[in-house]
């Protein structure tokens, strides 16, 4: 089983939320995504001042086997981003929650934030999604 | 070993040595090297055998099955090949004047003709020249259609997500947004998702049918309702044209506007970046907006060129001539050898060899992603179970098969289905051939439960074993440097 970690938020399209407080959030895919995509080789992020609407495509991850896009999970304002992982796209195969984080967003409406799933609710979600 | 590493000071070929200095006089000096390249200097026969050892270690459809789901890679009958060789098709310059041209333009207009009858359209432009630029010109004209009704707002186009693979990225390079829909369980599209996806902002729908998940769409008629009546065209990928040949037609079922691979479906010789075509058709209303040249007949039965004058709207050229003319005559000849009666067996033959395969491999334990299904003309198993207990992906299933003599299926495409083989035999494998394959599918699965680092490390036989795909691109490198 995949790791998930407790304090974070969930998508349905396996993106991660971190509340870093002061109304921004840091952004990435899980462990479970980088598990099915398997090595990255590449990886595009939205520019920073981007203003990006939650189900956005705002970044695109690829690995050997597929290039899939990246789902804003939330809607903000880009105000940093991840750019080590332009060189090492493999940070997030390694360490999808904590060095793998992609961009950070400045929060519209922090509410949406908790209408994101939790970990139970996530782990729930993969598993259905195996069968 | 690269020929440019057998190379020795002074060796030469003198066959191959130019018979005179080439006139360089129009050439400005400063464009002109000042030493002369570094070219392998080998012997002919050198030459001859690098060569040859190259082409004996290719896996090819002359050499192997090669069951490659949504590529069709069919037999290329050598009768095309010597047919379009021939020397009035080979020395034709494309500038020659019409009267020069009477023959070559028949077999065009011909195959136009012929590509209407079959696809249902209404009219057909053989101009680009790949699969690629087929769809690229497909959306472009969708795109001229909108503009030239004053209808501005239409900035999406939707996607299945059992559409060919490149369709997302057509849409993207003509300026859309992309929206994709999901598949239901049995491998139809989701209709509600559609219903919802539609709207005034849609351009139109890219489908491919048969659907690369190797079923036939059931709910076309309705999908075509549906995208119409929000003002949006229907776009039919012809990768899959192979399975309902002379069955049913794309025009019939309610597409604006198709195009063809004939490499695929016309069993022109397959890309390696050569020479391709993918013709396009449209129904009536997008006639108007076809590339140029196209060829067309007048009243006195004399062949000419349809250009720019004739049809204002085209969206234009593609390419500085009406397509790649060498790849059409090869179709043009592989339709004519056919004929009717042979294009129907075609979708036949290829149905029933995948339909054989599949109920064999579901036989030997195999899991079929829609096992409900009939099969069209290619179908997926999922190895998820082995990748799961056994720990042997589909991967090492593909590098393994290369060991057996077999070029691997499709692999993990379409995405929607986990550790999956997309297997396509195509008619003109014989059942001796399937059968070989379902045995050595049979033989890996017992390798992977018995001796599964066999399977892991494969493959064993091939000049190369496994490449380190990560690595070739992260750190692309195509470059051989002299010297080092």
């Amino acid at each position: 089983m995949s790791n998930i970690p407790s304090d974070y938020r969930y998508t349905k399209t396996h993106e991660w939320v971190r509340d870093d407080g002061d109304g921004v959030v840091a952004v990435g895919i899980t462990d479970h995504a980088q598990e099915l995509l398997g090595d990255l080789v590449f990886v595009e992020l939205p520019e920073v001042g981007a203003e990006l609407a939650a189900g956005d495509e705002c970044a695109v991850v690829e690995s050997v086997k597929a290039a899939s896009d990246v789902y804003c999970p939330v809607s903000g304002e880009v105000v940093e981003i991840n750019e080590a992982l332009v060189d090492a796209p493999e940070t997030i195969n390694t360490d999808p929650y904590d060095a793998g984080w992609m961009f950070k967003l400045k929060l519209l409406d922090e509410g949406e934030v908790e209408n994101l799933m939790d970990a139970e609710a996530y782990a729930e979600h993969c598993e259905s999604e195996e069968h | 070993m690269l020929i440019f590493e057998q190379s020795r000071p002074g060796r030469r070929a003198f066959a191959q040595a130019p018979a005179r200095k080439a006139a360089l006089d129009d050439i400005p000096a400063e464009f002109l090297r000042d030493k002369p390249p570094a070219l392998p200097e080998v012997s002919e026969m050198q030459v001859v055998r690098h060569y040859t050892r190259l082409s004996q270690k290719n896996f090819s459809i002359d050499t192997q099955f090669y069951p490659l789901g949504s590529c069709t890679m069919k037999y290329n009958p050598r009768a095309c090949n010597s047919l379009a060789m021939l020397p009035g098709f080979l020395g034709r310059h494309p500038l020659a004047p019409l009267t020069h041209s009477q023959g070559f333009m028949a077999c065009m207009f011909e195959l136009q003709e012929l590509l209407k009858e079959v696809t249902g359209m209404s009219e057909v432009s053989l101009v680009p020249a790949a699969g690629a630029q087929g769809e690229f010109t497909g959306v472009a004209m969708i795109r001229a259609y909108h503009d030239a009704q004053g209808d501005t707002g239409r900035t999406e186009i939707i996607v299945p997500d059992a559409a060919h693979g490149t369709n997302p990225a057509t849409a993207v390079m003509c300026g859309y947004k992309v929206k994709e829909i999901p598949t239901d369980a049995a491998g139809d599209v989701d209709l509600e998702a559609l219903q919802s996806a539609v709207g005034p902002q849609t351009a139109g729908i890219m489908l491919t049918n048969p659907s690369t998940v190797g079923v036939f769409e059931r709910n076309i008629e309705q999908i075509a309702r549906i995208v119409h009546e929000a003002g949006g065209l229907l776009y039919y990928d012809g990768a899959n044209l192979n399975a309902i040949l002379g069955k049913c037609r794309p025009g019939d079922m309610g597409f604006d506007v198709i195009h063809m691979n004939l490499h695929k479906t016309f069993s022109t010789p397959h890309g390696g970046g050569g020479p391709g075509a993918g013709p396009v058709g449209v129904s009536e209303r997008l006639k108007p907006f076809l590339p140029v040249p196209m060829v067309a007949k007048d009243g006195y039965g004399d062949y000419y060129w349809l250009t720019e004058k004739e049809r204002p709207q085209s969206i234009g050229k593609l390419m500085t001539f009406a397509g790649n003319a060498g790849v059409l005559l090869r179709a043009w000849i592989y339709a004519r050898m056919l004929g009717r009666e042979g294009m129907i067996r075609v979708a036949d033959h290829a149905t029933l060899n995948a339909n054989y395969m599949a109920r064999q491999l579901e036989k030997a334990g195999f899991d079929l992603a829609y096992p409900q299904r009939r099969a069209t003309h290619e179908f997926i198993v999922t190895l998820r179970r082995q990748a799961k207990e056994l720990k042997v992906t589909a991967m090492d299933f593909a590098k393994r098969l290369l060991d057996y003599g077999y070029h691997a299926p499709t692999t993990y495409f379409p995405l929607l289905v986990p550790e999956c083989f997309l297997i396509e035999p195509t008619e003109t494998e014989a059942r001796e051939e399937l059968d070989g394959f379902i045995e050595a599918m049979k033989a890996i699965q017992h390798e992977a439960e018995t001796e599964p680092d066999t399977v892991r490390s494969a493959p064993h036989t091939l000049p190369v074993r496994r490449l380190d795909d990560v690595r070739a691109a992260r750190e692309l490198d195509l470059k051989w440097k002299a010297g080092e």
